[in-house]
């Protein structure tokens, strides 16, 4: 464990560092930069950066008419507006006609804290992975974010990443061997007894688990998952062979998100126990980040908890 | 405009009536309205107005034509056809299952077509976007997009509008087809839009006005927006619901219903009479 950054700096910082190399990149935000990190890349390069206002419907449609013409924008403002708010534009301004635009929500979850529920934006992933053709990503930590980013300037297509408020701990730079696909998760820890599918600032809250989990005797395994969608469903399954149980675990509603992903997964091709951590199903709420995650369970004891189910429901 | 030309475009409309009546009555479907109230302008957008070539729709140095009110592909797709960026004998597959040419405007499967529209509204912001484009690319391309004026009480229009003036879209050239009707009725029943001069001029547009079915008045428009600079145009274009077809015009009903065999043949003797009416002088 290095550093700690919020993935939404890592990801303003990828922007700035990847411009000169992708000169057809281009930049819109919705009156946030200041909060979603496209700052810097507006004042390091101006004549490729469009504050749009607080029109996000808009900022999706012209996002999309750029893309018609060759360049590749990434569209950004709060996971609540990019997701909720412009849900049927990207569906079908961008989605329907697979234009290549990136659109990227900062500050998903709970870990908005303060501002409350109406900013804390739990169904993102359950919302834009239905729709058809859709990448949905949530990268956990600094150094991840830098190659997903890149990533999706390499991919051709529509897709939604989630970034965070919070400065999280850098895991995945420490991990051997370690490296970023789409489509592809990352075990980050070996186990036997039980599998714990994460992503976002959950992914770090899972190795924590694991550790409370190890001092049991319980051995977990650790997928980073950082794509939800398309699900690494090869990665998903030997999972399920080799460990009989699974967790999963997401600052996001247990409804339609990585839980209800693995679970179609799981249950469609090699059915074993799997035990949904998240939000369950209720809104958030107002108060310090790391209290408001407390209060919802979204901690290294709520996922061990979750675990202990998983390994008790095991035949 | 030379009498030539107006005989030559009003024969191309024409054509295009009685093709886009034949798509909706074989369908079965479709919104056969609107498509006649903005056929004039789309006929004359690919026909004297736009820099576009049918053999290679992809240029990126073409015009872009983005349809706001996506539902009229009765007007746009027999003009695509008839313009050559497909065979005319294509548009029988209109919103069949085995065909590409769906219900409303597709940009993957249907040469010439720009951009997908149908959700309401969103067709505008794609054109802004591609007018921000063509200034980033330096690029001398101009865009045009026909609204409704139903379509205007969608708040992302709003949005597109202040954006359009925001980046000062002198390439951006937007048609409002005022034929005061939407499916419910009246526009000014249902939700009042206008005075649309008057909202436009103060989101910063250059506001022309024209007679949507009169081809000079079209052109000297068209014209004249190219001259605007630093601002974005909107063409405010007067027009009749339906028009062409005496039982449709001016009849909200006739939205997005078809003509069942007995009016498809009377809708269909009233265009061929006003193609051949035309063809002799």
């Amino acid at each position: 464990m290095s550093e700690k950054i919020a993935t939404r700096e890592a990801y303003g910082n990828a922007l700035v560092a990847l411009a000169e190399q992708y000169p057809d990149l281009v930049v819109l935000d919705a009156d946030l930069s200041s909060a979603t990190k496209t700052q810097g890349f507006s004042k390091a390069y101006p004549t490729r950066f469009f504050n749009m206002g607080i029109a996000e419907a808009n900022m999706m449609g012209v996002a999309a008419g750029m893309a018609t013409c060759g360049k590749m924008p990434f569209a950004n403002t709060f996971a609540m507006f990019a997701a909720g708010r412009a849900w049927e534009q990207v569906r079908n301004s961008i989605a329907y006609p697979g234009l290549n635009v990136k659109v990227v929500g900062s500050h998903g979850g709970l870990s908005v804290g303060e501002d409350g529920a109406t900013h804390q934006c739990i169904e993102d992933f359950a919302i834009m992975r239905a729709i058809p053709g859709m990448t949905v990503l949530c990268p956990c930590d600094g150094s991840e974010m830098a190659a997903a980013t890149e990533a999706l300037l390499n991919y051709d297509g529509p897709a939604y990443m989630r970034l965070g408020r919070l400065a999280v701990e850098t895991v995945t730079d420490s991990i051997e061997g370690y490296h970023f696909e789409l489509g592809k998760g990352v075990t980050l820890r070996d186990g036997s007894d039980v599998t714990i599918i994460a992503n976002g600032m959950m992914v770090q809250a899972a190795l924590k688990a694991a550790a409370l989990l190890q001092a049991e005797g319980v051995q977990a395994r650790v997928i980073d998952m950082h794509t939800i969608k398309p699900l690494d469903a090869a990665l998903v399954l030997k999972a399920a062979a080799e460990t009989g149980a699974i967790v999963t675990s997401e600052e996001a509603n247990i409804i339609g998100g990585l839980g209800a992903a693995v679970c179609e997964c799981v249950s469609e091709n090699c059915p074993v126990p799997v035990v949904r951590h998240g939000v369950a199903d209720i809104f958030g709420r107002s108060g310090k980040a790391e209290q408001v995650l407390a209060a919802y369970g979204l901690t290294p004891e709520g996922i061990a908890d979750a675990a202990r189910k998983a390994i008790s429901k095991k035949k | 405009m030379e009498q030539n030309k107006i005989r030559e475009l009003s024969i191309i409309a024409a054509k295009s009536r009685i093709l886009g009546l034949d798509m909706v009555h074989r369908a079965a479907s479709g919104h056969i309205g609107g498509s006649l109230s903005c056929m004039d302008i789309i006929t004359m957008l690919y026909n004297g107005v736009m820099r576009i070539d049918p053999s290679n729709p992809q240029d990126p140095d073409r015009d872009r034509f983005v349809l706001s009110k996506g539902h009229c592909t009765p007007a746009l797709y027999p003009v695509l056809a008839q313009r050559g960026f497909f065979p005319v004998e294509a548009l029988e597959m209109f919103r069949r299952v085995d065909g590409h040419l769906s219900g409303h405007a597709e940009m993957k499967h249907v040469p010439g077509v720009d951009m997908s529209t149908g959700s309401l509204g969103q067709g505008i912001s794609a054109a802004v976007g591609m007018a921000m484009a063509g200034k980033l690319n330096k690029k001398n391309y101009r865009v045009y997009t026909v609204l409704g004026d139903g379509e205007i009480a969608e708040g992302q229009v709003w949005e597109a509008f202040m954006a359009a003036a925001k980046y000062e879209l002198d390439n951006l050239c937007a048609v409002i087809d005022v034929n005061g009707l939407q499916i419910d009725g009246k526009t000014a029943d249902v939700m009042p839009t206008e005075p649309l001069d008057e909202k436009l001029e103060a989101f910063g547009w250059k506001v022309l006005k024209a007679d949507g079915h009169d081809f000079g008045s079209l052109q000297e428009a068209f014209a004249e927006a190219k001259t605007v600079k630093a601002q974005p145009t909107v063409i405010l274009a007067k027009t009749v619901k339906g028009k062409g077809v005496s039982y449709m015009e001016n009849v909200a009903g006739w939205h997005g219903k078809a003509p069942n065999d007995a009016q498809y043949e009377q809708g269909k003797q009233e265009l061929e009479a006003q193609l051949k009416e035309l063809e002799a002088h």
